[in-house]
Formats: C-alpha cells, sequence, structure tokens
C-alpha cells in the first residue's frame, strides 16, 4: 500500500452518478482497484451494485463522473469495447443455449474473435484444468449442472486475456463445496495478475475471499474496509444501517406429529429440460419447519407445484394430508384444508402487480369470511387488508397502493403476512427471503417462527443454506429431483447438506432417515 | 431510429383523458378531410354531429342505435377483463338474429305474454353456443380465439343468408331475401310512440347496471379480473381458469346475442340479410374507448351511434359517401391508441438528444 503511485490502479471510479426515473442508483460513487487485488462490492438488494458493475461494462452511461482504465481516463463504449480492454463478466442469471455444445457456446459469445472450433476447444481445456475448473468441452449445456454452467461463463472470460473479472453473486448458485473449489480458482487468478470484482450480500464469503472491500447503501458508498479485519457484524452494519436489527438465533423445536405426508411422489416433467421428481417422501410435523436445501433447477419448481396442486400427478396417494390423500385435490380445495402458500415470484404469481393491495389480500384471503354469496364485503377486505399491513409493518401508503409499486421485501412481508393472517395449519413458502434487505428477511423469519410455535406446519424451500440453518428444524436437499435424507439441524453440518445438494448421498441413507422420521 | 421509452408513473387521470383527446383530434382530422373534399368543415361536422339529434325523433334513432352496440360492448368488456379476446360480437348477434327470428316466426300464429321473453331467450342462447364454440375451441385445443371468432363471424353471417334465401324465406314475399313479418306478440313494444325506440335500450342499461355490480362487486368478475392481469396468479390462488373462460364468454355470447334479436324484433320486425351494419366490430373500438368501464362503454357508445347517423346524414345532406362512417371509427380507434402509446411512452429520437443516452436501451434489453 506504500507505493500506490508507481503502478496505477487497473479501474478507478470518481463520483459515478447514475438516475433513473425516480430512483438515484448511483450517487457520485469512488471505487479503486488495484491489479491483482480481489475487491468486493459489497451492498443489499437495490444498493445500486447491479447498477455500477454495469456502467463498468459498458452496458450503462453514468450520468456523470469518470473512469479511469490503468490510469487513463476511458469511456467504455459497449460490452465489446470492454472486452477488449479484459474486462470479463459473469452475470447471475447465464445466457446461455441448452441445445448448444460448450465450445459452440463460447464460440457465439467471442464472436469473431473465436476462430475455428477444434482449437477453441483445446483452449478450453487448457483454461480450465489450468484454474481447476473441469469441464468438458463437448458436452451439450442442458446436461450440465448450474455449477458448470457457470464455470463454462468464467471459463468464457479467460479464454481471451483477461485484465479485470466482474462476479454478480457467484455463489448464490454453488454448493458450499462448489463456492471452496470457485475461491481457490480466483485466488489462482488474482496472484497471476487478474483483478477481480466479486459483488455478494454474503459476509462470510466476502471475508474468506476478498482483499478490499467497498459497501453500497442506498447508491452511496458507506464505507470501506479490510474485510478480514472486520466482523460480520460491523459489515452488516456498514450495509444496513445502525437502525435495522440483524437477524438472531433461533431455538430449535422437535415435533413428531405430522400434517403433510409426502411417500414416493414422482412425477415426469413436461418441460424437456425440466427436472423429473423421483420417489420424494418426507413429512413436515405440526409445530415444526422444515428446510429443503438445493440449488435451484434440481426439482424445486416441480416439487412445490404438485404440493401446491398446480401441477397435476398421477399417483394421489403420495401427499396426505392428516384428514386423507389431497394428491387429486384443487389448490382451492387444499386451502380449504388448511394449507397457505408462499410462491417464489412475488410479483405475478403471490400478487397482482396491478392490484391494490386490498384486492391482492382477497387473492387468497377469499377463504376466510370476505366473500359471502359471490358477492365481495370491501368493507372486510379493506380491513384485512389494514390488518396485514399493521402487523407485520409493511411499508405502503394504504390498502389502494398498487402491489407493483411496493418493494421486493415489502411485497414479501405482505404476502407471507397475508397466508399466515388465514392461520395456515401447513405453510409452505419458496424462497422466502430471496432479494429481500436483511430488515424485512428478519422480520419474514420472526413471522415464520411464531407460525411454528403456534403449532403449523412449515415448509421452506430455498437456496440459501444459511438460511435454513437459521430457521429450520429438520432439514434436507433436493439434487436431480431426489431428496437427501433429513436430519434434526443441529444434528447435521452445512458440509453435510452442501455434499447433499451435490447429490452425495446413497438410497439407503435416505430410507433409513425416512423411518426415521415417520 | 425512433425509440420509445416507458414513463415511470402511469395517471389514472390522463387515462381517462386519452379517449377524450382522441374524440378531439377525430374532429381535427375531420374538420380538414372536409376542407380537402370542398366541404364547409364547420357545416359538414354540424350535418354529421349535430343535426342528427336536433329534434326528437333523432334522439330516439340515436337511442336504437346505441342499444345494439351497449349491449355488444358491454358484454365484451367482461371478456376483454379476462383478456379473452372475443373479436366475434358480430357473429353472435347474427346468430341471435337468426335463432330468436326462427323460434318469432315458429310462433308466428301465437298469441301471449310468454312469447316475446321465448324469442328473446332463443336469441340470447343462439349468441350464447355461438361464443360457447369459441370458448371450446380454446379451453379445450387452445385456439387462440381471436381467430376462431373471426371466422365465426363469417360463417354466422353466411348462415344468416342462407337462411333467409331458405328455409326461412317468407313463402307470400315475391322471393325477396327476408322472413315474414313476426307477429305482434314477438316484437319489442317501442317505448315512445312515433319513435322507433324500443326496449332493447333498457335492456342495454340494465346489463350496464348488472355488469358493473359484476366486475366491482362479485368475486366472480374479481377472479375475470385477476384470470385477465395475471393467469399464473389465478392459478395459485385456485381460481379454475378454464370455467371463467366459459362464464365470461357466456355472458358476451348472450348479451351480443340479445342485440342480434333486439334488432329483428324490434326495429326491423322481421329477418333481414342486413341486420348490423357492423355493430359487433364497432362494439370493439366503443369497449376500449370506454376503457373498459361501464360508464365509459355508455358514453363511448353514444358517441359510436352518432357517428352511424351523421354517416347516413352526410350521404343524404352533402353527397359524402358511407364509407365516412367507417373513416371516422377507423380514425377514433387509430387515435386512441396512439393516444394511449403517448401517455404511456416518451418518444427519444436519439440522433437529437445527447448522443450517450440512445444505446443503453437497446443494450439493456439484450442483456435481459
Amino acid at each position: 500500500m506504500a507505493e500506490p503511485h508507481v503502478t496505477p490502479p487497473r479501474l478507478t471510479l470518481r463520483g459515478i452518478t447514475k438516475a433513473y426515473p425516480g430512483c438515484l442508483a448511483n450517487d457520485s460513487i469512488d471505487l479503486n482497484i488495484e491489479p491483482a487485488e480481489i475487491h468486493a462490492l459489497l451492498g443489499e438488494n437495490g444498493a445500486g451494485k447491479s447498477t455500477l458493475m454495469k456502467v463498468i461494462y459498458g452496458l450503462v452511461k453514468p450520468d456523470h463522473g469518470e473512469l479511469l482504465w490503468d490510469g487513463l481516463p476511458i469511456d467504455i463504449r459497449d460490452p465489446a469495447h470492454a472486452r477488449k480492454l479484459g474486462i470479463g463478466m459473469v452475470f447471475q442469471h447465464f445466457s446461455l443455449f441448452e441445445t448448444l455444445t460448450v465450445t459452440e457456446n463460447i464460440a457465439l459469445a467471442l464472436g469473431d474473435d473465436a476462430g475455428d472450433l477444434p482449437t477453441l476447444a483445446k483452449r478450453i481445456s487448457e483454461v480450465s484444468t489450468r484454474y481447476g475448473m473441469a469441464l468438458n468441452p463437448d458436452r451439450e449445456v442442458h446436461t450440465l449442472s448450474v455449477g458448470e454452467r457457470q464455470r463454462v461463463e468464467i471459463v468464457r472470460c479467460l479464454v481471451q486475456p483477461i485484465k479485470l473479472l466482474i462476479l454478480d453473486e457467484p455463489t448464490s448458485v454453488l454448493t458450499p463445496q462448489e463456492v471452496e473449489t470457485l475461491f481457490v480458482t480466483l485466488r489462482q487468478l488474482a496472484s497471476e495478475g487478474c483483478s477481480i470484482l466479486f459483488i455478494s450480500h454474503k459476509l462470510h464469503e466476502v471475508r474468506a475471499l476478498c482483499h478490499h472491500a467497498t459497501i453500497l447503501r442506498a447508491g452511496r458508498v458507506s464505507g470501506e474496509c479490510t474485510p478480514q479485519e472486520e466482523s460480520s457484524e460491523s459489515l452488516a452494519r456498514m450495509m444496513v444501517g445502525d437502525d435495522t436489527p440483524i437477524s438472531t438465533d433461533y431455538p430449535k423445536v422437535l415435533a413428531d406429529e405430522p400434517f403433510l405426508q409426502v411417500r414416493g411422489l414422482s412425477r415426469l416433467s413436461e418441460d424437456p429440460f425440466g427436472v423429473d421428481l423421483q420417489s420424494i417422501s418426507f413429512d413436515v410435523h405440526t409445530g415444526e419447519i422444515l428446510g429443503i436445501a438445493g440449488v435451484a433447477g434440481n426439482g424445486q419448481e416441480e416439487l412445490l407445484g404438485a404440493l401446491s396442486g398446480e401441477n397435476e400427478i398421477d399417483n394421489h396417494d403420495a401427499i396426505h394430508f392428516p384428514h386423507g390423500a389431497v394428491g387429486q385435490l384443487s389448490p382451492r380445495q387444499r386451502r380449504a384444508a388448511g394449507m397457505a402458500f408462499v410462491p417464489e415470484e412475488r410479483l405475478g404469481r403471490g400478487a397482482v402487480p396491478d392490484m391494490s393491495l386490498k384486492d391482492n389480500a382477497l387473492l387468497t384471503g377469499f377463504l376466510t369470511g370476505l366473500v359471502k354469496k359471490g358477492m365481495i364485503s370491501h368493507r372486510k377486505t379493506r380491513t384485512f387488508a389494514e390488518q396485514i399491513i399493521e402487523r407485520y409493518r409493511v411499508k405502503t401508503p394504504g390498502t389502494e397502493t398498487h402491489a407493483a409499486s411496493l418493494s421486493g421485501g415489502n411485497l414479501q412481508k405482505f404476502i407471507i403476512g397475508r397466508e399466515i393472517m388465514q392461520q395456515p395449519k401447513l405453510l409452505i413458502a419458496a424462497h422466502p427471503t430471496w432479494g429481500v434487505d436483511i430488515g424485512a428477511a428478519t422480520a419474514i423469519h420472526k413471522a415464520l417462527i411464531e407460525l411454528r410455535d403456534k403449532g403449523a406446519a412449515i415448509l421452506v424451500v430455498s437456496e440459501d443454506i444459511d438460511e435454513l440453518f437459521q430457521i429450520s428444524d429438520r432439514i434436507g436437499a433436493l439434487c436431480h429431483g431426489r431428496l437427501s435424507p433429513i436430519k434434526p439441524t443441529p444434528q447435521t453440518s452445512i458440509n453435510e447438506v452442501g455434499r447433499w445438494m451435490a447429490g452425495d448421498f446413497s438410497e439407503t441413507d435416505v430410507a433409513s432417515s425416512a423411518t426415521v422420521s415417520a | 431510429m425512433i425509440k420509445l421509452e416507458p414513463r415511470g408513473q402511469h395517471s389514472k387521470l390522463m387515462a381517462w383523458l386519452s379517449p377524450v383527446l382522441a374524440g378531439c383530434l377525430t374532429l381535427v382530422s375531420g374538420a380538414i378531410l372536409f376542407a380537402l373534399l370542398g366541404q364547409d368543415p364547420a357545416e359538414a361536422l354540424h350535418t354529421l354531429l349535430i343535426m342528427p339529434v336536433s329534434d326528437l325523433y333523432g334522439v330516439a334513432e340515436l337511442f336504437v342505435k346505441a342499444a345494439p352496440i351497449l349491449l355488444c360492448a358491454i358484454g365484451l368488456s367482461v371478456v376483454f377483463k379476462a383478456k379473452v379476446w372475443n373479436i366475434g360480437a358480430e357473429g353472435q348477434l347474427l346468430m341471435g338474429g337468426l335463432i330468436g327470428s326462427a323460434c318469432a316466426l315458429q310462433l308466428i300464429d301465437a298469441e301471449g305474454v310468454w312469447v316475446l321473453p321465448l324469442v328473446l331467450l332463443s336469441g340470447m342462447v343462439g349468441g350464447a353456443l355461438w361464443a360457447l364454440l369459441a370458448a371450446w375451441l380454446k379451453t379445450y385445443f387452445n385456439a387462440n380465439e381471436i381467430l376462431t371468432t373471426i371466422m365465426l363471424n363469417y360463417i354466422a353471417l353466411n348462415l344468416l343468408i342462407w337462411a333467409v334465401h331458405g328455409p326461412l324465406k317468407d313463402p307470400d314475399g315475391f322471393n325477396f331475401p327476408e322472413s315474414a313479418m313476426f307477429s305482434d306478440s314477438a316484437l319489442l313494444p317501442t317505448l315512445i310512440d312515433g319513435t322507433r325506440i324500443h326496449y332493447g335500450m333498457m335492456f342495454a342499461l340494465f346489463a350496464v347496471v348488472v355488469v358493473w355490480v359484476l366486475l366491482s362487486r362479485s368475486f366472480l368478475g374479481f377472479q375475470i379480473k385477476v384470470l385477465g392481469l395475471d393467469a399464473s396468479a389465478a392459478r395459485l390462488a385456485g381460481f379454475r381458469e378454464k370455467r371463467l373462460v366459459w362464464i365470461a364468454m357466456l355472458i358476451s355470447g348472450a348479451l351480443a346475442g340479445l342485440a342480434g334479436v333486439g334488432e329483428v324484433s324490434g326495429p326491423l320486425g322481421q329477418l333481414v340479410p342486413q341486420i348490423s351494419p357492423g355493430y359487433g366490430y364497432a362494439a370493439i373500438i366503443v369497449a376500449f374507448l370506454g376503457r373498459l368501464h361501464p360508464v365509459g362503454i355508455l358514453l363511448a357508445t353514444l358517441l359510436m351511434a352518432l357517428i352511424y347517423m351523421g354517416g347516413e346524414m352526410a350521404q343524404i345532406n352533402l353527397g359524402l359517401p358511407i364509407a365516412l362512417t367507417g373513416l371516422f371509427q377507423g380514425m377514433l380507434l387509430f387515435y386512441l391508441l396512439a393516444c394511449d402509446v403517448l401517455i404511456n411512452f416518451r418518444i427519444r429520437i436519439p440522433a437529437l438528444s445527447r448522443s450517450a443516452v440512445a444505446p443503453i436501451a437497446s443494450q439493456k434489453e439484450t442483456v435481459r
């Protein structure tokens, strides 16, 4: 640090400002990334991380401010220009063609620079071996796991000369073991002089990997630090400010009276690239939270669709409530039998974007006396919506506000509140805190624990393994449509669940755990 | 290249001002058009819009024209809320007229208060079944209802023409393609003596109130709206999608059928080949011009009926072609769509604004 002027920083941002209609995404942001540095960009959803990296990658022009590349002012025109400079970017959502091979995908991304395919394939093999990312260039992308697809994206950046690699929330799609492997690769890259901008909201990862961190809050830089010298607590404080409660630990319980019983649930997916459910069996007991971990795309959607009743299943006996099989019942009949459901998509499934909160309260609350003889009681519906807003501290001007104008966290509080207020006997929640700020996530966790303590059976499906360890009483994982053994949370570890997420479990494990819980 | 950029906020006021603005622009364009045709614009517009309703008979005629349009449009507002694009109100209207006429002609010697309700009911059933045919094709075969309903319109028209040339032709009618006159007990009574205004308008107003209540207060209407705004939310909440499509099409078809039978047993008194000058199509424009809201539809209906009458008046008094009616309808729809686009989007011409801004929007799209 004593001689920063000898080599100029790889990239310098000065006073970057970008406004969108109604929101200041970046407010005069300064940032320095040194050569060979792993630099973390930390912040909650909506703090302005995505906009800033798009500025660097030439996707968004800032309203004000300047960029310096190797000490010289530069105007990055577009992503092609950025790639020419040696900037590579791995997006959170991959843009790969499922039916093409790894080589073909990378060739498409490189355009004219790709050269002939056999040479490119050789180069891909070299790069992937060198950085410890096993990858067969001839495989078609749809046969790859999510972790492998991410490798394709990273290798795509590495087959060209690279000076700065930007990774947007790269670990959210990986098992804990895959995260470790990725970190090894990134450290090796950095040691060879490549700068890395690592965008994340997972504090322990930032502390484990990064040399330097810039923290964003509400579009501004709220702090800079060396992550190893900080605690997760202090980093979180910089992210959320002083007035937001940060998550706590919840006592675990063990219950033994099953409410939802799933036995041998199998279902072929209609989607050619979907996941078939393979003989899934588990119980959710009254008064407990069962967590199901897993990387997205391993059968979660299919399982949730079968449980909610949106997808029909052949074997009606596979899903049981205490009063009998429910496999043939419609979503509405399952609701009437005590089930509530929080879907992954908040806008466009959990709530109708262009309807008021009042109407959205009616959307699933109609079985609770809000409708008499086919007519809506607008007064009761309004009261119901007001109660949700008040009890779950939804920040909104009132019940007539459209759902689309609420922030993700606020809307999720509203949806979860709406489901909980119906006093369900079984709540199924998909990714309940995905994309939600820490304050709202804590509120949502508290609400789930409260519902559990009132004796409801709760199933939480999430990609966030830390969250599951925090709130689940028992935990399992989905991989390729198969369910791992389920163990009480205190008796397992993040490592073990991580292995389950990667499919590292045998049928005998599953069978023995099923008999224990049954 | 011109780009459209979404505006941040959607104004409710502007959403309602848009049809008004579209109306004004249509008038201005109409005036220019008349001037180019060598007419005095003021006089031409007066002939088109004021003269038709300058006496009681004219006002009554306005309501005669308004009744079928209003019935079709208010029914369409229900299906359009569900985002089911029934373009077949015209065909459903014709089938209502045809089946209603068949019923009335069977009962040509019958007397009694039950005759008229039976005739009206058969007309509604005719329209409803024609709509349900499209609903069945949509829900069981996933056939696009826009295409099927348009095709069914032509089938209905040809069925009607076949019927007046064949089985329903008046045996004493000197081989003219028209049916016998209905008996008095199958005719809708007029509301005011000396005019042709009939009970059809009362049915239409009643339908407006019923649909208003349906959409604003009933749970069925709520489900229809949810289905239209967000089908996956409707599925998650457990609403039965196919059933809702059937119900919405049933309501729409029955009201269009009522409009058709109201024409044959109202002002016409018999089945003729031309029972509708395109009321079912005009109703589509009316439904959107009225913002799918009952009050808006009522006002838009009156405007549309006035354009129909004005077109005839201009033909008679000014010697202008009857195509004027279609032209004004078209301009109205065109300006409405244009105003809606400009209210929700702003136009950016990249060459004129700062050169930096333009490429961003397009590239953001590609990344997503």
